[in-house]
């Protein structure tokens, strides 16, 4: 499924009135299959985008246009940055959930969660609570939570930022291969240059706050990529290449920013 | 420069680690058992005369006297019956008021006044209305508990369901939960923890209040027991009754904890 977002404004209001833009215009397609990173100064409003595709806030103006057969499948599911899954579940049940509210039998979102927890690698685990597990494992119940309603586009809010750099990693490596099975089309916002290289197809560098898209970039490696990739002087000189045009933005960001806590 | 320089060698060696706190219970059990003993001795060997406070074996003599003669019995059914008619009453009130005024923006202007206002007012001096509406018997009593349950269940569920962490309602919302199922799949057992805080002030407040309508307005009953005592100066009946009431009181802590235990699950208590 095609995603193509078309002029879409955010503006938040705060509590005394004022006003907060947040997004200034975005244009932007995503293709079917297609995996794009958005990345961009903190407080650019690129989680606020992916909050407005994944229907949880509406746009001030502007329209995101979902295009191709869904096929009876949920049009988005979101990994959250905090995880948020539900502590007083448990992993398989965490994972069911959205089976579970869209009416699917017991019997059967329970052997489809089953199968998304081994899809991750956390058999063995169905039966834990949240609480039991570490961070990784936790992001990795997020998505398999995510993908067990098979959505049609997945969208994943700085899925990896929570995590230590290792892990971070690991898992980068794990939803590389679970994308190159599942070729889901996939919108990624993460502030890690090298994170949205590895994994992505196109790379979009978003201004500062109000955020617009300042520059997209497709990604030259082939695939399947390997972690081989990211010690590739080609890599380097490629994410450096984004660096410098995120730089003057991001720096910009920081000194306009002092004392402003509005939302991202 | 004269000064020789000197070294300083630290040595930190390996210690056997000493558990701590290893000695807490047999505190705990001692300072209990210790008090009970002092009250002994003070009334054996002090010469306090045993109409003021008669020694903790008068007390539990009579106690037993109560259990095998059926007083006991029938004081204890009587008052539980209220306790937990109210309870059960008063408690599922204020789950269902609770968390619909948390839920619906009319229905918490409409109750949030009302509740801010009911509140403060000490419960026990609505029971002359009560029994004046309801009648002396067992009615007023029970919704006097129920009343005095109400409270800070309707306010601790209220709070539980509004505090919801944000991001837990919007994962459900993505993942296709119906505003219904956010209630019933997310901001209720999110809330449990605040609402099980409630039931345990519900449940002190159902025996204050259990044994204060009682004193005021009952035949039977742990309260009427205590004031009848009293007035007989029968001391150590009274302190007999009393001794059940702290009894009731620890128990209905502990169920209430088991209780949790069993239905708050994954979190670390």
């Amino acid at each position: 499924m095609q995603v193509r977002f078309e002029s879409v404004h955010k503006t938040y209001r705060r509590r005394d009135g004022t006003e907060v833009p947040a997004l200034a215009g975005v244009d932007l397609a995503v293709a079917s299959s297609e995996f794009v990173s958005l990345v961009g100064p903190s407080g650019c409003g690129k989680s606020t985008l992916l909050l407005i595709a994944a229907g949880l806030l509406p746009p001030t103006s502007g329209r995101v246009v979902f295009e191709g057969d869904a096929g009876g499948r949920p049009r988005t599911a979101v990994v959250f940055q905090e995880f948020a899954l539900f502590p007083w579940r448990t992993v398989l049940d965490n994972v069911a959930f959205g089976l579970e509210v869209r009416g699917v039998g017991r019997a059967e979102r329970l052997e489809r969660a089953a199968a998304l927890v081994r899809q991750v690698g956390l058999s063995g685990f169905e039966s834990r609570y949240p609480h039991e597990l570490s961070g990784g494992m936790r992001q990795r119940v997020g998505i398999a939570r995510a993908l067990c309603v098979d959505p049609a586009v997945l969208l994943m809010d700085e899925p990896l930022s929570a995590l230590d750099a290792q892990t971070r990693q690991l898992l980068q490596e794990d939803i590389l291969r679970l994308w190159e099975t599942t070729r889901k089309t996939v919108l990624y916002v993460t502030h890690n240059i090298q994170e949205a290289v590895f994994l992505s197809d196109r790379v979009v560098v978003m201004s500062r706050r109000p955020g617009r898209v300042r520059e997209v970039l497709s990604v030259p490696f082939p695939r399947p990529r390997t972690e081989a990739l990211l010690a590739d002087p080609e890599f380097g000189r490629f994410c450096h290449r984004i660096w410098s045009s995120l730089k003057e933005e991001a720096r910009a960001a920081l000194e306009e920013t002092h004392g402003d806590g509005s939302p991202a | 420069m004269a000064t020789e320089a000197r070294r300083d060698v630290v040595v930190l060696e390996a210690r056997a680690e000493r558990a701590e706190g290893g000695w807490r219970p047999a505190v705990r059990a001692a300072s209990l058992a210790g008090v009970v003993v002092a009250w002994e001795l003070a009334t054996r060997l002090g010469g306090i005369p045993a109409v003021f406070l008669p020694p903790p074996t008068a007390v539990a003599a009579e106690l037993l006297g109560m259990a095998t003669g059926g007083e006991l019995w029938r004081s204890l059914q009587a008052s539980l019956v209220r306790i937990v008619l109210g309870f059960l009453l008063g408690t599922g009130a204020g789950v269902v008021v609770g968390t619909v005024a948390a839920v619906s923006p009319l229905a918490e202007a409409v109750v949030d006044p009302l509740i801010a206002a009911t509140y403060p007012i000490p419960k026990i001096a609505l029971l002359p209305l009560l029994v004046l509406w309801l009648g002396i018997g067992e009615a007023s009593k029970v919704a006097v508990i129920a009343i005095g349950a109400f409270f800070p269940v309707a306010v601790g569920t209220m709070a539980g369901i509004r505090g919801t962490d944000p991001q837990l309602v919007r994962a459900a919302v993505s993942l296709g939960a119906s505003p219904f199922q956010v209630v019933t799949k997310v901001r209720l057992p999110a809330s449990l923890p605040v609402m099980f805080a409630g039931f345990r002030l519900a449940a002190g407040m159902s025996l204050l209040l259990v044994v204060s309508a009682e004193m005021i307005a009952a035949a039977t009953g742990i309260g009427f027991t205590i004031l009848h005592a009293g007035d007989l100066m029968q001391t150590s009946k009274l302190l007999a009754a009393i001794v059940v009431l702290s009894a009731l009181g620890v128990l209905s802590t502990w169920g209430l904890q088991a209780l949790e235990r069993k239905v708050v699950r994954g979190r670390p208590h």
